[in-house]
């Protein structure tokens, strides 16, 4: 049996049983939902129905609605497109590289966050199929035999890579979250006293008993598709890069982009989890599994990764200036200095000086602070591919096509609308399913509960 | 002689095998155990074997890795090749590197929903598949063993499930 060193702090508290998590666990599933979310879960429904209304017009008349023109084509489109990809990453690093490095207190995080990368991937998607202004002729983006004179998509360009690269992901993502579902499913339907609810939660279930064989399976799956996840995760963001990197263009033309990339999808992921995770803990009571050790864990990872990027934007700038190309450098000089100066600006204090507060383990236990900080990494790193995008667009190399862009009602409309969205599905997701795998959390209760680890010999 | 099958209910992971190596040390065989997690070093206890659901995983990720592989050859280069961006568009191998991302991707495609979809089918999980836990307590506290034996052991497994602690006995 595995051992856990005495100094390590316990991961569950509060002398809990197994029974005792179950109850916990689906207290939120069995009870009704309180005034607090039904309030949030309006708003964000409203909020999420405005973003439809945008998305109708925008079919109906086409992505001229959008503040994107002649020069700067790409906009708030793509910088909210990789902005959702990047906070999805923290999922699947939490369920598949945590499962990797054998971390126990990844259990009491990662089924909301697999189901926070799960919603923004499809946040995400929904920027890809309309930034191509039209949404019903998507499906020439797969290789489908037609009568183009058999003419295929182009495998050369990251554009193709993103497809299969996205939607791998994203259903790639979605198995392995509901696998893990399964026996916390089955949990419910076996506690649950009205028929109805018997009846959903014995579908969803698929008919899971438990039985030894399944079990091997079941965890033999868990650690393949963990395997198969772990590089999956890293080569999405990277083909996002490339997306960027491969496009001949001063300030996107660089081989630093795939790992700068990635390193900030993890951060702005981090930070979108903290914020769920702490009002999460809250509402549904769970601090005896979702302790201030997880958070200051989840902000460890936001140090490094936010040291990182700072590491990027400084490599950036420092090979501008060495490279001794002219375009190179004004585009960076561009970047700092002119008309959205007050982005990058923005950017770099969100994301490279905030972080650093959090060397400070008062900081860095401080849920309030935590959850503020967690909000100001998300603005910063939506700022990022702002900073990316926009500026660098609006001064290529022709000054004729040098302008501003402004976004429309549209723009916003539609950005506001996926938050609202994503609020929805995980406020549905918070209400419906178990937000914690509990039958992991079993699992490492004698290894790492309060009550067990206190007891002298213990095994 | 008359069969009875016996369900000998545990509170705890470590009795549970304790008491299942105990059973089986009286040469008698363990039909099966319902546990609400996975307990670990159960398997060997009671003679199931190791999954041999990776190497299938292997091979569905050769599968799209091929698949991946011919698809691109065969659009890019044989069906209709085009010149784009100066990329060699006449030899598979001179254009592979920018081939190599889709691969990957089709590869872990394969890879995973194949391994589920075959977990799904082996363990036969799926929408309207009645549960076959005996007790709805295993999957919430509760560590069940099911055992089928011969009515003329009845009292000599009793005892011995008792002895290592089960908490409960029903016989059915």
């Amino acid at each position: 049996m595995h051992q856990e060193s005495e100094i390590r702090k316990p991961l569950i508290v509060g002398n809990k049983s197994y029974k005792d998590i179950t109850d916990d666990i689906i207290r939120p599933v069995q009870g009704k939902a309180n005034k607090y979310w039904w309030i949030v879960f309006t708003l964000a429904a409203v909020t999420f129905t405005w973003g439809l209304v945008c998305l109708c017009y925008t079919i109906g008349t086409g992505i001229g609605v959008w503040g994107s023109n002649n020069g700067v084509d790409w906009a708030w489109d793509i910088t909210n497109f990789v902005w959702w990809i990047g906070i999805g990453h923290a999922g699947t690093l939490i369920s598949a590289v945590l499962l990797l490095f054998r971390q126990k207190w990844r259990m009491a995080i990662n089924r909301s966050a697999e189901a926070m990368t799960i919603f923004a991937v499809m946040c995400a998607a929904i920027f890809v199929t309309m930034h191509t202004g039209r949404p019903w002729l998507d499906y020439w983006l797969f290789p489908l035999p037609n009568q183009f004179g058999s003419l295929w998509i182009n495998f050369n360009s990251p554009l193709v890579w993103d497809v299969f690269a996205v939607s791998t992901y994203f259903s790639v993502s979605l198995v392995f979250w509901y696998t893990g579902l399964i026996p916390d499913f089955a949990t419910i339907r076996d506690r649950m006293t009205k028929p109805l609810a018997r009846k959903i939660y014995s579908l969803l279930s698929f008919g899971w008993s438990g039985r030894a064989k399944d079990w091997t399976r079941f965890e033999e799956v868990a650690l393949v598709l963990a395997g198969l996840s772990t590089p999956l995760v890293f080569s999405v963001h990277s083909i996002v890069s490339t997306d960027f990197a491969t496009a001949v263009l001063p300030g996107w033309h660089a081989t630093i982009f795939p790992p700068y990339f990635v390193a900030g999808a993890v951060f702005s992921g981090f930070a979108m989890v903290q914020t769920l995770i702490l009002i999460m803990r809250k509402v549904f009571s769970l601090e005896s599994y979702i302790q201030v050790k997880h958070v200051e864990y989840m902000n460890i990872v936001i140090i490094i990764t936010g040291t990182l990027v700072g590491v990027a934007y400084l490599t950036e700038l420092f090979m501008s200036w060495y490279s001794g190309v002219e375009w190179e450098q004004y585009a960076f000089i561009n970047r700092a200095t002119g008309p959205y100066w007050w982005a990058y600006a923005l950017m770099m204090t969100c994301n490279v000086v905030s972080p650093q507060l959090f060397w400070f383990k008062k900081i860095r236990t401080s849920l309030v602070f935590t959850f503020i900080l967690s909000i100001v990494v998300n603005i910063g790193m939506w700022f990022e591919r702002f900073v990316i995008i926009v500026p660098t667009l609006c001064r290529t190399y022709l000054p004729s096509t040098w302008n501003m862009y402004h976004p429309t009602f549209v723009d916003i409309g539609i950005f506001v609308g996926t938050i609202g969205m994503f609020f929805t599905f995980f406020l549905l997701f918070a209400r419906f399913f178990p937000v914690i795998a509990q039958s992991e959390l079993k699992s490492i209760l004698k290894l790492s509960g309060s009550e067990y680890k206190n007891k002298p010999g213990h095994e | 002689m008359n069969k009875i099958t016996l369900h000998g209910i545990y509170d705890d992971d470590q009795q549970l095998k304790e008491g299942a190596i105990k059973i089986v040390g009286m040469g008698i065989h363990v039909k099966e155990v319902f546990s609400p997690f996975p307990v670990h070093g159960i398997d060997p206890i009671i003679g199931v074997k190791r999954t041999r659901l990776a190497i299938c995983a292997f091979i569905y990720g050769l599968t799209g890795m091929s698949l991946a592989t011919w698809m691109m050859w065969y659009m890019m280069v044989t069906d209709w090749p085009t010149e784009i961006g100066g990329k060699p568009n006449f030899s598979y191998l001179l254009n592979v590197p920018a081939f190599i991302p889709i691969t990957f991707e089709s590869t872990v495609l394969c890879a995973a929903h194949g391994m589920a979809i075959t977990f799904f089918l082996r363990s036969w999980l799926m929408p309207g598949v009645k549960a076959k836990n005996p007790d709805p307590r295993t999957t919430d506290n509760k560590f069940l063993m099911l055992l089928e034996i011969n009515q003329g052991d009845q009292s000599k497994v009793e005892a011995a499930l008792r002895e290592t602690g089960a908490s409960e006995i029903h016989v059915c």
